[in-house]
Order: C-alpha cells, then sequence, then structure tokens
C-alpha cells in the first residue's frame, strides 16, 4: 500500500486482487475490489449482509470463478491451479458442509484423504482435531446429533486438516458460545505465530478488532476503507462516543440540539451518538442544556462507528 | 518439518503426484486429479454401518429368478436363443436379468444417494473445497456403483452356475459386463440426478428404467416386435447389455459384440464428462 514495512514482506503476497468482480447473471455481488493480503498476516472483511464478503471468500478458496479482473492466491491463478491451491488452503465456509453420513472422527479423516494425505497420517491427525474442537467423547457418534456450535468447530477443526498455509474464515464464530469464541480465538492466535495467514469475514466488530492486523470495510459489493483497526477508527471516528437513549417518542429533533457538543451526531432509531473527544465533557454540556436523556453512556470509538460513519448504517442491529 | 511426513502430505498436490494416469494428462486440472478412490472409501465407510442393503441387492435379482425357474418354467417350455439354438426360458432370462439388475443398481445408487448429497447435505460442496475436481467426484461415485454392480453380479453369476444356466466357459465375461452395464447407467443415472429438483421427481426416473426393464429383450427376442418397433428397442442401452449378457452365457459370440461394447462405453464417457460438467456448472459458481 504506502510502502510502510510492517510485516515483511515474504515472496509473493498470499493473496492478490486486482479489480475482482463477482457477477451472478445480474447481481453483482462484488465490483472491482484491489485486496493483498501478505504472508503471515491476519486480514479480515468487515461488512454487513449482502456485501460481497463470502462471493470473495469463494473466489480466494478457488471454488467459485471470478467474473472479471485478477486473482492471485499463493501467487497461482484459480483458474489454472485451483486444485494445487486448494491443497495448501483451510476453508471454514460460512455454512457447514459436514458429511452427515460419517462420524465425527471419520469426517476429519476422510477429509485427510481427499487432500492425499496417508491413512496413518489422517488417523492422528483427525484425533488431535477432534482434542482441539473438544469433541473427542462424540468422536464415534454422527454430526447430526451435534449441536449447531459444535458442527461448527468441528467444521474449523477440519479445515486444520492438511496443516493450511493459508486458512479463510466465514464468519468462524457464527453460533459459538462466548467460551469456545475465545478458545477460537486463541487457537487463531497459534496459528498465526506459526506463520498461518489467517483472512476472515465477520460481523463482530471485536472479532476483528481482536484479531486482524489490517482490515477491508465492504459495502455492497465495494471496499469503503482500509487499514488496521486503531488506523481505521483514528480516521473515521473520534476517541470517544456519548449515546443518548431516550424515551420512546422523544428522540426527535434532539440531534440538532446537540449537535453542537460533538465533531458529529448519528442518529439512529433507538439511540443519538455524539463523536467527540472527551464523552464526559460533552454529557455536561447535553445535561446544561436540559435535554434529559434515560440513560447515557461514554464509551471507546470502535470499528462499528467507522462502519456507520462510513455507510450510514450499523453493522448489527 | 519432519522431510517424511512433509513428504506425504505435500506430494498430495496434483502436480507432483508421480503416478499420472493418461486421464491425468489428458484433461485440464480443474476437472480432475486423479483422486476418485477417496470417494469409494468413504462410500465403503457409511456402508460399513448399512451393509444389509447389500444383501438385499443380492437377494432381489435371484427371486426374480427364481420365480422364472419354478414358475413360467413351466409354462414356456423352449424358446429360440442366441446363434439360434433353443433353450430353456429360464437360461434365456436369467442373464437378461443379470444386466437389468446391474442397471438397476446402478441407476438407485446414482440418482437417490447422489441426489441428497448434491441437494441437500452439501456433500460434494465440501469435496470441491479440497484439490477433488468434479470428475473426481462424478469416477468415484460411479466407481462405487460399480463396485456393488460386480459384487451383485458375481452372487448372480455363481446362482445361475448353481442352476446350470451358464454353460460357456465365456459366462465368466457376464461379470466384466456387468460392471460395464453398470458404469454406464450410473453415469447416465448420474447426470439426470443433477438435473432433479425434488425428490417427488424420481418417479421419472421410474418412469424411464422401467419400461426400459421390460422392453429391452428381457423377456422376449427382439424378433417378436415388428420391424420398425425393433429399431426403437436397439436404441436402448440395456437391449445391449442384455445382447452381450445373453450371448456370452451360452458362449454365441460375434462381431456385432463389439458394437454393444462400444455403445456402452460411450454412454459410459459421456456419462461420466457431462455428470462432471454439471457439477462444475452448479457448484463452481
Ligand atoms: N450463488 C449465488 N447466486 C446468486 N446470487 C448470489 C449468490 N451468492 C451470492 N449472491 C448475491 O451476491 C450478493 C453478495 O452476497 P455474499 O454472500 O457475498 O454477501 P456477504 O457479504 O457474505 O453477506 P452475509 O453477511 O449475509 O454473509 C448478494 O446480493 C447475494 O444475493
Ligand atoms: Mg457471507
Amino acid at each position: 500500500m504506502n510502502g510502510e514495512a510492517a510485516a515483511p514482506m515474504v515472496g509473493a503476497p498470499m493473496v492478490e486482487a486486482k479489480a475482482l468482480v463477482k457477477r451472478f447473471g445480474d447481481v453483482e455481488a462484488v465490483r472491482g475490489i484491489d485486496v493483498q493480503v501478505r504472508t503471515g498476516e491476519a486480514f479480515g472483511f468487515l461488512g454487513p449482509n449482502g456485501a460481497g464478503k463470502s462471493s470473495t471468500m469463494r473466489m480466494i478458496a478457488s471454488t467459485s470463478p471470478r467474473s472479471d479482473g485478477d486473482l492471485r492466491v499463493l501467487g497461482m491463478d484459480p483458474d489454472v491451479d485451483g486444485p494445487r491451491i486448494r491443497a495448501r488452503l483451510g476453508s471454514v465456509p460460512q455454512q457447514d458442509t459436514l458429511d452427515t453420513e460419517l462420524t465425527l472422527r471419520q469426517n476429519l479423516q476422510i477429509y485427510g484423504r481427499y487432500f492425499g494425505m496417508s491413512r496413518a497420517d489422517v488417523r492422528r491427525k483427525a484425533t488431535e482435531l477432534m482434542e482441539f474442537a473438544q469433541l473427542s467423547e462424540r468422536a464415534d457418534g454422527l454430526v447430526d446429533a451435534l449441536s449447531g456450535g459444535m458442527k461448527r468447530r468441528l467444521t474449523i477443526a477440519r479445515s486444520l486438516v492438511n496443516d493450511p498455509d493459508l486458512l479463510l474464515l466465514d464468519e468462524p464464530t457464527t453460533g459459538l458460545d462466548p467460551q469456545a469464541r475465545h478458545m477460537l480465538w486463541d487457537r487463531l492466535f497459534r496459528l498465526k505465530a506459526g506463520g498461518v495467514t489467517l483472512i476472515i469475514t465477520s460481523h463482530y466488530m471485536d472479532e476483528v478488532e481482536q484479531l486482524c492486523d489490517r482490515l477491508v470495510v465492504m459495502d455492497d459489493g465495494r471496499i469503503v476503507a482500509e487499514g488496521s483497526p486503531s488506523e481505521l477508527i483514528a480516521r473515521y471516528s473520534t476517541r470517544e462516543v456519548l449515546e443518548l437513549r431516550f424515551a420512546p417518542g422523544e428522540q426527535g429533533g434532539i440531534a440538532a440540539r446537540v449537535a453542537e457538543f460533538g465533531e458529529r451526531v448519528e442518529e439512529l432509531p433507538d439511540r443519538v451518538l455524539v463523536y467527540t473527544g472527551d464523552g464526559e465533557r460533552a454529557l455536561e454540556q447535553v445535561h446544561g442544556r436540559d435535554v434529559r436523556p434515560v440513560s447515557s453512556l461514554v464509551r471507546r470509538s470502535t470499528l462499528e462507528d467507522v462502519f456507520l460513519r462510513l455507510t450510514g448504517r450499523t453493522l448489527v442491529d | 518439518m519432519a522431510p517424511t511426513t512433509s513428504a506425504t502430505t505435500r506430494d498430495a498436490t496434483p502436480t507432483a503426484s508421480a503416478r499420472r494416469g493418461l486421464l491425468l494428462r489428458m484433461l485440464p486440472a480443474p476437472l480432475y486429479t486423479g483422486r476418485a478412490r477417496a470417494l469409494l472409501e468413504r462410500s465403503a465407510m457409511v456402508y460399513s454401518r448399512a451393509w444389509l442393503v447389500f444383501v438385499s441387492g443380492v437377494v432381489e435379482p435371484l427371486l426374480y429368478l427364481l420365480a422364472f425357474q419354478v414358475g413360467f418354467g413351466k409354462l414356456v417350455e423352449e424358446v429360440t436363443g442366441p446363434g439360434g439354438e433353443t433353450m430353456s426360458y429360464v437360461a434365456f432370462v436369467a442373464p437378461a436379468l443379470l444386466a437389468a439388475s446391474a442397471m438397476n443398481g446402478a441407476v438407485f445408487d446414482s440418482t437417490f444417494n447422489v441426489f441428497f448429497k448434491f441437494r441437500y447435505n452439501k456433500t460434494y460442496d465440501a469435496m470441491l473445497a479440497t484439490p477433488l475436481g468434479p470428475l473426481d467426484i462424478a469416477l468415484g461415485e460411479i466407481g462405487w456403483a460399480v463396485l456393488r454392480g460386480g459384487l451383485y453380479a458375481v452372487a448372480f453369476l455363481g446362482v445361475m452356475a448353481g442352476f446350470g444356466l451358464a454353460t460357456s466357459p465365456w459366462a465368466l465375461l457376464l461379470v466384466p459386463v456387468a460392471l460395464l452395464v453398470s458404469f454406464a447407467f450410473a453415469a447416465i443415472g448420474m447426470v439426470c440426478a443433477t438435473f432433479l429438483k425434488s425428490p417427488a421427481q424420481f418417479d421419472f426416473v421410474q418412469l424411464a428404467v422401467m419400461p426400459m426393464f421390460l422392453l429391452s429383450t428381457t423377456f422376449y427376442p427382439l424378433s417378436v416386435y415388428p420391424e420398425p418397433l425393433q429399431y426403437a428397442v436397439q436404441c436402448l442401452p440395456l437391449y445391449h447389455g442384455v445382447e452381450l449378457t445373453r450371448g456370452l452365457a451360452v458362449g454365441v459370440l460375434d462381431v456385432s459384440m463389439i458394437g454393444h461394447v462400444a455403445y456402452l462405453l460411450v454412454l459410459a464417457a459421456a456419462g461420466a464428462y457431462f455428470t462432471a460438467k454439471r457439477l462444475a456448472g452448479l457448484l463452481l459458481r
């Protein structure tokens, strides 16, 4: 990008997309995006429903041909070298594709066999990954009997069977309870420390802030911002945010009355947000103006605010 | 990285594969990576819990055979078989039943099983996220149907021999013919399965298979049809399977058999190829 030597570039970038486009009939899901993911970094795609995250991920996973533009994954062209690329990828699709006719253990073993691993290798790996997913006791049960979160964990475990160089995670933590989420984050950190490149899509701001070195914000098939989480917050938001909630029907006109107390004010259906360097001071000023919210909250800016600023919409309701 | 283990894993990349078969060199890499065997392993895993299906598959055609032996055999004494020889009706029908059961097994395997994996279970989506290509999937699934067909054919042939219905050593070739018939029908069945939208549409499959079973000279010789109909019957794939099995069972061979084999081979190849194309078109969007 701007030449800053953040992570040392080892050879070619993991993923390089130029003017990448994906069309489904008349629908243009991805409208010409430029992305570069470096070896060893954790990269995020953030965006609302229908932004084109999954479409992009599937093109990178070499399971969906691009409609236009240029794409290199691991230095290769997915149209030509799909199988060689996929041999080095791990992929967690948005929707689980577990084999419901097999047991958990068999799921992991046969998946390894698809990658051409030896029987001995897949047996060892399956046991290890079952441990990782904390599903060892269910190893010989069928997949259908698992809860949604357990299935997700198994899908994630399965994506690691071939010791991938690049791991693609499309909303990996949907359906996971907080404990499982943190367990996964911890495991992803360790994979990254081991040199695995991660690409993650998510609706969860905290997830992206925690995990990603860099991210792009996507909206309607386009990239609207790019940078590290802290860079984006610094560039597009203020240090603090004052949230004001009002009784139903009393919010009308408030935004205009408090506008002068912040650099920017956003009005959401259920609250008014005042963007300012000093939230407490702004709250005092609001009270001084005789505005009486039911509740108020001062917090630090997050990527959610960045997103709101960039697209005029909230990411999660 | 330990060089030994990494060698086994990394050689997995298709181009590094030492064993590059003819298909691998002919077909573009994204379509086929030479690992269809992994699907056979998967099927073996699945059926290790459902082996009873195999038993029923072996028993069913045998019941037919028995019915003809003790029933029809009494009503219809003799018919004119291959080469103009007269033969018992059971001996006439038995090889045709072998071909028909190869067809039925293959069609069932490749429509029902494939449909649910393809439409509902996303089994193939998962596979296509690995180095496997659509033709690996097609060949792997067809291969399983062929294995099953082969197993049934061996059992059937054994019983035929026991009844004294296989009178020529050529009858041993019934097994490879059954494999070929299975392959052809599994391949065609799998293409059709990719067009089915709901389980109710399996009736269409039955609608195609049932008349084929009854009309492909299974139960009476081609000569009973009026001439124009004869041509129509000769277009049916099962007809060619039946001609082969019937001839081989009594050791009456002729050059037309090359034509029958060629017909089934073309069907098999075309089926596998179009299955792969359909899977790619539908799943790799
Ligand atoms: N297979 C498909 N056929 C037709 N249209 C599709 C297909 N897949 C995606 N789309 C369309 O492409 C657009 C982008 O979808 P995509 O799944 O990439 O979004 P997303 O960012 O992953 O959304 P979400 O957060 O809901 O997962 C949507 O308008 C969607 O309807
Ligand atoms: Mg998505």
